[in-house]
C-alpha cells in the first residue's frame, strides 16, 4: 500500500518537486489534488468539448423560454397551417424552415425545435435529481457501511442486494397505474407529481450502485495510516468520518455522479417512452419518440429528439470519463 | 541510563499484554480460533531511554505499539503509563493522555491525508486537543516544521509535493505537536531510503536529547535499533525472548533466535564476511494461529531438547539487565549444554553495524 494518491503526472511533477528542493526564494503556493485534476481536466480537449456541451444543454433548458421566444414558437401551439390536410404530415416532408428549425409534428404541427427545447428541461431536471437523490443515499450508506462494518455493514449491503433484485420496470409501471386511480386526491398534481414520481422511481432505486462503490472506499480508506494517526491525537469519530475520510471520497462521488446522470437521461426517456413518464402535452424526449413510433414515414419527428439524448448522453459520458482521469490518474487506462 | 531501572518509576510498564484477533468461520461468526498477535509481553520502559523492539514480520512489535497507544483493545494484560492503569481506559477518559503518548507511523505515504495540507496534518492534534496556542495555531505549527527541519514556509503544501523522508518529517512534526513524553514509532524509517533513514534517526536522537522524549521504536533493523536503543527488547511469535542492554544483546546474545537474527546482519565488508558463521533458520515463523507449546521457537532451534517441547522457559535474568526465555542460553557461564555451535559470538564482527543504519 504504497502512495494510493500520490499523484505524479509526469508535466506536474517537474515544477513543485523543483520548488520544494530549494529554499523556498519565491513564494511557495501548495496545490491541492483539486487543483492539480482541474489542471490536468483543462488539457483534456475531449472531456472538455462534452462539459461546453453539457454546459449549453443545461443553459438552453434553464432558458427554454428565452430560447424558444427567439428560433421557435410555444411549445404546445398548434400550426395546422403547416399540415397537409390530405396525409395529416408536414407539408414539404419536414416543415423545416427558418421559421421552424426543426420542422414541426405531424397532425398538429407543433413547434419540434421548442419541443426538443422544453424537453431537455424535464430530461435533465429528473436525470439531476435523481442522480442527486442516488448519491446522497448511496453516499451515507457506503461511508456508514464501509466505516462501521459489522452487523451495520452486512445489513446495509444485503439491502443493496434487494434494491438491485427489485424489478423496477414492473414496479414502475403499476405505481403509475396505482397512482393514477389517487391522482385527484393528492396534494401534488400534473407534471409535478410526474417528475417527483420518476426522481423516486430513478434516484432511490439506483443508490446501491454508488452505495456499493463509496462502500469499497471507505473500507480501503479506513486501514489507511492517517485514519490511525487521527484516532492517537484523539479524534472523534465524527471528525474522522468528515475531516478525514469524507475528503478523500469527493473525487469518486463526483465521478460517479457525472456518469449515472446520463444513465439516468436514458432511464427517465425510457419510463417516459412506456408511458410512465410525463403526460402529454408537456413535451418530453420519450415522449416524442414514444409518438414519432406511429409516424415512421415522417423520420425527422424521431431524429431530433433522439439526437438531442444521444448528444446529451455522450456529452455526459465523455466529461465523466475526462473527469475520472484527471481526478483519479491511475484507474485511467 | 538504565543502570537503576527499578529504582525509578518506570514511564511505560507493560505486564503480560495480550492481544488475540478472534478468527470466525461460517454464517453465524462462529469464533474457531484466535491469532494469538502478542501474547504474553511484559516490559518497562523508564524516562528518558530508547527501547528497541525487534523481530521478523508478524511477531506481533506492530501490534504491540498498537496496543500501548490504544488504537487496538488488549485482550489481556496490564499497560500502565506513569503509574496508572490506562488498559481497558475509555477513549473519552484516553483522550487528554493521548498527548502523552503519540506514535510515529511506518507508512509516510499512508500516514498523511491527501487532502490536506501541511499546516492542517500538523495543526490537527492543537485543534482536537484544543490546546491553546500563544500565536495562533501557524505560528505553532511552523516553530514544529523547524524543528524537524522542515522548511515553515511549506505551510499550505499538499503532502504529495514532499518525498518520502520529508513526508516522514512531516508526520514526526505532527507527534511533536503535543509535547509527548512517550512517543512509539513504528518502524519509522524502514519506508524510507537508505540515504535517508539515516537523517530520520539522527533526527529522532536530536529531538530525544532536545525535548526530553521517550521511545519505543519498533523495527526489523537490527543496525537501526542498535544505533538507536539504549535497550532491545527481541520479540518472536508474540512474545519477548530475549531482553537486554544494547551493548549486552548485541555483543554476547544468549537466545538461539537473537543469534540467528544478528547472523544475518549483512557485513559491508567481503574480506570480514568469511570470519562469521551465518545461522540459517529452518522452516518458516510458525502460525501465530496454532504457535508451538512451550518454547515457540523449539521448531527452529538447532538446541532444542525435549524440554524445550513441553516446558515453556520463562523470561528471566541471568545477568544483571539481561532476562533470556531460553533452556540452553549461549554465551552464558552455567550454560548446562555448552556444546552449542557458537555463532557470532564474539561481537567484534558485528562492529560495522553500529557506524550508520544501514538495512
Amino acid at each position: 500500500m504504497t502512495a494510493p494518491l500520490d499523484v505524479s503526472g509526469d508535466e506536474q511533477h517537474a515544477a513543485p518537486e523543483a520548488v520544494s528542493q530549494g529554499a523556498g526564494a519565491k513564494a511557495i503556493q501548495g496545490r491541492s489534488l483539486g487543483q492539480i485534476a482541474w489542471t490536468r481536466l483543462k488539457r483534456d480537449k475531449v472531456a472538455m468539448g462534452g462539459a461546453g456541451v453539457v454546459v449549453f444543454l443545461i443553459l438552453a433548458a434553464v432558458f427554454a423560454p428565452v430560447v424558444v421566444g427567439w428560433f421557435g414558437h410555444p411549445p404546445n401551439e398548434f400550426h395546422q397551417e403547416m399540415i397537409d390536410t390530405l396525409t395529416m404530415q408536414p407539408k414539404g416532408g419536414t416543415g423545416i424552415s427558418a421559421d421552424f428549425l426543426f420542422g414541426v409534428e405531424p397532425v398538429n404541427g407543433r413547434d419540434l425545435f421548442s419541443r426538443v427545447v422544453y424537453g431537455a428541461r424535464i430530461s435533465l431536471l429528473v436525470a439531476f435529481l435523481a442522480t442527486l437523490l442516488s448519491v446522497v443515499i448511496g453516499s451515507i450508506m457506503g461511508v456508514v457501511a464501509g466505516y462501521f462494518g459489522g452487523w451495520v455493514d452486512a445489513l446495509i449491503s444485503r439491502l443493496m442486494d434487494v434494491f438491485l433484485a427489485f424489478p423496477l420496470l414492473v414496479f414502475a409501471l403499476s405505481l403509475v397505474g396505482v397512482l393514477g386511480q389517487f391522482e385527484t386526491q393528492l396534494a401534488i398534481k400534473g407534471d409535478t407529481l410526474r417528475i417527483l414520481l420518476l426522481v423516486f422511481i430513478i434516484g432511490f432505486f439506483n443508490w446501491p450502485y454508488i452505495g456499493r462503490i463509496i462502500r469499497g472506499q471507505t473500507l480501503s480508506l479506513r486501514e489507511r495510516e492517517f485514519v490511525d494517526a487521527a484516532r492517537s491525537i484523539g479524534a472523534r469519530g465524527p471528525y474522522i468520518l468528515f475531516r478525514e475520510i469524507l475528503p478523500n471520497l469527493i473525487a469518486p462521488i463526483l465521478i460517479y455522479a457525472t456518469l449515472l446522470i446520463p444513465s439516468n437521461v436514458l432511464f427517465e426517456a425510457a419510463l417516459s417512452f412506456l408511458g410512465v413518464g410525463i403526460q402529454p402535452p408537456t413535451a418530453t424526449w420519450g415522449g416524442m419518440l414514444a409518438a414519432a413510433v406511429k409516424y415512421y414515414t415522417v423520420p425527422h419527428f424521431m431524429f431530433f429528439p433522439g439526437m438531442a439524448i444521444f448528444i446529451t448522453v455522450l456529452a455526459f459520458n465523455l466529461f465523466g470519463d475526462g473527469l475520472r482521469d484527471a481526478l483519479d490518474p491511475r484507474s485511467s487506462r | 541510563m538504565t543502570t537503576e531501572p527499578l529504582l525509578t518509576e518506570p514511564l511505560l510498564s507493560v505486564r503480560g499484554l495480550e492481544k488475540h484477533f478472534p478468527v470466525t468461520a461460517g454464517l453465524l461468526k462462529r469464533q474457531v480460533g484466535a491469532v494469538r498477535a502478542v501474547d504474553g509481553v511484559s516490559f518497562d520502559v523508564v524516562k528518558g531511554e530508547t527501547l528497541g523492539l525487534v523481530g521478523e514480520s508478524g511477531c506481533g512489535k506492530t501490534t504491540t505499539g498498537r496496543l500501548i497507544t490504544r488504537l487496538i483493545e488488549p485482550t489481556g494484560g496490564k499497560i500502565a503509563f506513569e503509574g496508572e492503569d490506562v488498559t481497558h481506559m475509555s477513549q473519552g477518559r484516553m483522550r487528554p493522555l493521548r498527548r502523552d503518548i503519540q506514535m510515529i507511523f511506518q507508512d509516510p505515504y499512508s500516514s498523511l491525508n491527501p487532502r490536506h495540507t501541511v499546516g492542517a496534518i500538523v495543526g490537527a492534534p492543537f485543534r482536537i486537543q484544543g490546546i491553546k496556542t500563544e500565536h495562533g495555531v501557524k505560528k505553532a505549527v511552523q516553530e514544529i516544521l523547524e524543528l524537524v527541519g522542515l522548511n515553515p514556509e511549506h505551510y499550505n503544501r499538499y503532502p504529495h509535493e514532499f518525498s518520502g523522508g520529508q513526508r516522514q518529517r512531516i508526520g514526526i512534526a505532527r507527534t511533536l505537536a503535543l509535547k509527548p513524553k512517550l512517543i512509539i514509532a513504528d518502524e519509522p524509517v524502514s519506508a524510507l531510503d537508505v540515504s535517508i533513514q539515516a537523517q530520520v534517526v539522527n533526527l529522532l536522537e536530536d529531538l530525544q536529547n532536545e525535548l526530553d522524549l521517550t521511545y519505543v521504536v519498533i523495527a526489523h533493523d537490527l543496525s537501526v535499533v542498535r544505533h538507536i536503543s539504549d535497550r532491545v527488547a527481541v520479540m518472536y511469535l508474540g512474545k519477548i525472548v530475549e531482553m537486554a542492554d544494547r551493548k549486552d544483546l548485541y555483543e554476547t546474545p544468549m537466545h538461539p533466535y537473537t543469534n540467528a537474527l544478528l547472523s544475518a546482519v549483512p557485513i559491508p565488508d567481503p574480506k570480514r564476511r568469511t570470519d562469521r558463521e551465518r545461522i540459517r533458520l529452518q522452516g518458516d515463523v510458525p502460525s501465530p494461529l496454532n504457535p508451538p507449546p512451550a518454547c515457540r521457537f523449539h521448531t527452529r532451534c538447532w538446541k532444542a531438547q525435549e524440554i524445550c517441547r513441553t516446558v515453556e522457559p520463562p523470561l528471566t535474568a541471568l545477568a544483571p539487565g539481561h532476562q533470556v526465555a531460553c533452556h540452553f542460553p549461549e554465551n552464558f557461564a552455567g550454560n548446562p549444554s555448552g556444546n552449542a555451535p557458537s555463532a557470532p559470538a564474539d561481537g567484534q564482527e558485528k562492529e560495522p553495524g553500529t557506524a550508520s543504519p544501514v538495512s
